[in-house]
């Protein structure tokens, strides 16, 4: 190799990210023009919140109890250790709703319905289906891909609040049931440290954002998929790191537009 | 499984969703608390807020009457400027006391307002005179700290050698 070829290289990677940057936000416009249209046949987006909210509910559930468990138990431990028991129930919430719930949901969503959305996509696109849909002049786009982002935005903050009554439900079961801090206190110091607006109503945001992150990326990996076995397995693979990682992300930037300010 | 079937289902989780993010409103966050009834302002000036915040509530006799709007620097008296919402439903005779206490040893801050005798009414806008700042612990501390070096060497340290 010679010396010229790293920047030239390096320039084609670029290149190449941007251009994917680009088409992407071209495909996300043109995706979000074809909404309405898709909303036409609202059954198509009720089979979709079927196929992703519903049966993404019980791996959700399960997940935010286990987690309200383990930060019962754990969240006990330190706040005894401060004498501060009782608050167990405000941080188990803060925590839930603020950042765990979110986030959690979004990463959980991406792993069970994000895949799910990629390969079906993709899978229609290898047998041609997307392709045949387009030669009767129905717009892909309209009946098949508009439904499932529409799915997507309505079961994700659905499933980010249930998470987070899991996890509180559970952390009452090991707080109050198991361990024996007072119910009142649970109860009532949770309530005078979470803001409506402020806490409950941020998270909410996020999952509506994350919501729109993870089954817009699952929807364009999916359709820009190689048509073959290998690429249809590589585009899931994709799908679930490009969510997860633009997850962390976009909560990292939300939690600092967010919670900055005390 | 048929069309009516899967609507039903999803009926079902939606109408959970909406049951979770009810729990969070009122079992987490209690919205009930939320008071949307009219307030009237009053002021209080300060000569240390200590660790009030705005939002921070307003209690007479340990029930929360109203807010704290607003904290400023009154720069012609050297003082912080505290204004609280009052729901309107509650008056106070003008010669009421405010002064800022916590909530618990290390708790947060509020305003706790004392109502005094005259006839008379505070006025919205009006101004509180009595005032009692926050206590700060590190003045507390330098205090005895310094009451105890007034008074010389104790007994016990004496003792010990």
């Amino acid at each position: 190799m010679t010396v010229t070829e790293i920047p030239a290289a390096l320039g084609r990677r670029a290149l190449a990210i941007f251009a994917t940057l680009g088409h992407s936000a071209g495909f996300f416009v043109g995706l979000v023009r074809s909404t309405p249209s898709g909303l036409r046949r609202f059954y198509l987006t009720i089979a979709q919140v079927h196929a992703i909210g519903d049966r993404s509910l019980s791996i959700i559930a399960a997940s935010g109890a286990a987690v309200g468990l383990v930060l019962a138990l754990q969240g006990y431990n330190i706040l005894s250790r401060y004498g501060q028991a009782e608050s167990l129930g405000l941080m188990v919430a803060l925590s839930l709703a603020r950042e765990l719930g979110p986030v959690l949901t979004a990463l959980l969503f991406a792993g069970r319905a994000g895949t799910s959305l990629t390969a079906e996509i993709g899978l229609m696109k290898a047998g041609e289906q997307l392709a045949a849909m387009e030669m009767m002049a129905v717009d892909p786009r309209i009946r098949v891909l508009a439904p499932r982002f529409v799915a997507g935005i309505i079961s994700m903050p659905l499933l980010g609040a249930i998470f987070s009554m899991v996890g509180i439900l559970a952390a009452y079961v090991v707080g109050v049931v198991m361990i024996g801090i007072d119910s009142g206190q649970f109860w009532s110091q949770m309530q005078d440290g979470v803001d409506v607006i402020k806490d409950v109503g941020n998270g909410v945001v996020k999952t509506v954002v994350f919501g729109i992150a993870t089954s817009f990326i699952a929807l364009y990996i999916g359709y820009e998929s190689k048509a073959t076995p290998e690429g249809v397995a590589l585009a899931t693979t994709q799908t679930v790191v490009v969510s997860s990682l633009s997850v962390l992300f976009l909560d990292f930037i939300l939690t600092a537009l967010m919670f900055s300010k005390p | 499984m048929t069309k009516r079937q899967t609507e039903t289902l999803v009926g079902l989780f939606v109408v959970l969703g909406m049951l979770a993010i009810l729990f969070l409103a009122l079992k987490a966050a209690n919205l009930t608390s939320f008071s949307f009834d009219a307030t009237y302002p009053l002021l209080a000036r300060f000569d240390n807020v200590g660790g009030l915040k705005v939002g921070s509530p307003v209690k007479s006799a340990g029930v929360t009457i109203g807010r704290v709007a607003s904290i400023s620097f009154d720069n012609k008296s050297f003082q912080g400027l505290v204004t609280m919402q009052i729901e309107r439903k509650y008056d106070f005779p003008t010669d009421s006391s405010a002064k800022i206490l916590t909530a618990g040893l290390l708790g947060d801050q509020y305003v706790g307002v004392d109502p005094g005798g005259e006839d008379k009414n505070l006025q919205p806008g009006d101004t509180i005179k009595m005032v009692q700042s926050a206590v700060i612990l590190e003045n507390l501390i330098g205090q005895v700290l310094y009451s105890k070096a007034a008074e010389g060497p104790s007994k016990e340290s004496t003792n010990k050698k």
